[in-house]
């Protein structure tokens, strides 16, 4: 289940100072005794979850995936989790690290003290131990249509869509998400209302609509401004607090929160008024035609 | 392999206990209750007003209780709190970009407080404070 490396694979190089970097170095490492509490769950053979604990002989500078691929290697090779970058790249290592949404690859063990507390990403089924299933989420992601829906075709011959610097920041930063679901643990609305389309891949809607390549909001509308979309969001702010990638996914809900008001005021109340929903309609019925 | 995922329940009335962030949360969801008591107090008013002079010195006088004055500075509280967090946020929900760039958050959430001191002022000078 787990994708974690087969077991002869030594705790691995980082960049950044991980295992490895650090083992070789004399004198330069101090050693450590993490104790680790690892929420375990078996789907063949458990009806509940519980904590297992595991001491383990750590490099000072390692993060907490480093001690639990330790673990893995020399403790416990039954022990089931996710990670594949180990640089804050891939997104796979999410999990509950004394209660907070954290890369695994990004915790670093001298910012804790005492026993640090591991479990599976929360609001999400748990698979096995630490692996949780990511399947809602990945469903969520297409419904927003995260891809350019261009604003008009052009044929190759014309050449590429250009775009300005100014163009590009305008949705560069909701561009930076790396599917962690870190947000989502965080998300109480989430948790409450797994409806919910849910921070990152409402971010992810924003993104393209904000893209001047794009053309499809009016399509995402039909998503974005419902109840299951933007406006299931009361603006807890935690999805920003929580990000890796510092996305701030608040930020982008919040933005689309206004424009689907201005839609509304302007499909409401002004008379002749057209909802971005309305052409969305139109422009499928034409489609059609 | 069999897949039988645990789905581990949300607690629906004690989730915000989790942690410190989440308080917040409801901290700022709670003080809407005051600011919704206060709007209600002014309707009463304009109601006493409207049914007379004895009903609106009436009025007054509840005002003067002790009762009312702590209601009151809670309510003041509440309203300042309410008041910053969405001044603070404002800079999330209306980021200005000039150029390549954002202009500074501080800026946005800092102008709305700057008409805020300044509205309050003209509503004081309004009421014959100065
Ligand atoms: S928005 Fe941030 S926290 Fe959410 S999935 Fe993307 S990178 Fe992770
Ligand atoms: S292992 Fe890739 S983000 Fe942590």
């Amino acid at each position: 289940m787990s994708n974690s490396p087969p077991r002869s694979q030594p705790p691995l190089a980082a960049p950044h100072g991980g295992a490895a970097a650090s083992l070789g170095r004399p004198g330069g490492s101090s050693e450590r005794i993490v104790q680790l509490e690892v929420l375990r769950y078996n789907p063949d053979t458990d009806t509940e979850a519980h904590f297992q604990r595991y001491e383990v002989v750590c490099q000072e500078e390692w993060v907490v995936l480093d001690a639990l691929n330790k673990v893995k290697a020399d403790i416990d090779p039954t022990l089931n989790y996710r990670w594949s970058c180990h640089m804050a790249v891939c997104g796979s290592c999410g999990m509950m690290i004394n209660g907070e949404p954290k890369l695994s690859c990004h915790a670093f063990l001298r910012d804790y003290e005492g026993v640090i507390r591991v479990e599976p990403l929360a609001h999400f089924p748990v698979e096995r131990d630490l692996v949780t299933a990511p399947d809602d989420f990945m469903e969520k992601l297409k419904r927003v249509k995260p891809y350019l829906i261009p604003k008009e075709e052009k044929p190759i011959s014309a050449g590429e869509y250009k775009q300005t610097p100014a163009q590009l920041m305008k949705f560069r930063q909701y561009s930076m998400c790396i599917n962690c679901m870190l947000c989502y643990a965080a998300c109480p609305e989430y948790g409450l209302t797994p409806g919910f389309i849910g921070p990152a891949a409402l971010t992810l809607a924003h993104r393209y609509n904000q893209d001047s390549r794009d053309g499809g909001r009016a399509e995402r509308q039909e998503v974005v401004a419902t109840h299951e979309g933007v406006w299931e969001c009361t603006f807890v702010g935690a999805c920003s607090e929580v990000c890796p990638a510092h996305v701030d996914p608040a930020s982008a809900l919040q933005q689309m929160k206004i424009t689907s008001s201005i839609d509304w005021i302007v499909e409401h109340l002004i008379p002749g008024g057209k909802s971005a929903r309305d052409t969305a309609s139109r422009e499928d019925a034409g489609d059609i035609s | 392999m069999s897949r039988n995922p645990l789905v581990r329940e949300v607690p629906p009335t004690s989730w915000f206990f989790r942690h410190p962030r989440y308080m917040r949360y409801m901290a700022r969801e709670i003080t809407c209750i005051f600011i919704g008591a206060y709007c209600v107090l002014l309707v009463v008013g304009l109601q006493r007003l409207a049914a007379g002079p004895a009903a609106w010195e009436g009025f007054l006088l509840g005002l003067r209780s002790a009762d009312s004055i702590v209601f009151h500075l809670l309510a003041l509280v509440a309203a300042f709190y309410h008041a910053a967090t969405w001044f603070n946020a404002t800079q999330k929900a209306m980021p200005l970009q000039i150029g390549e760039d954002f202009v500074p958050g501080n800026l946005i959430s800092g102008a709305h407080y700057a008409v805020w001191v300044v509205l309050s002022l003209v509503v004081l000078f309004l009421a014959g404070v100065f």
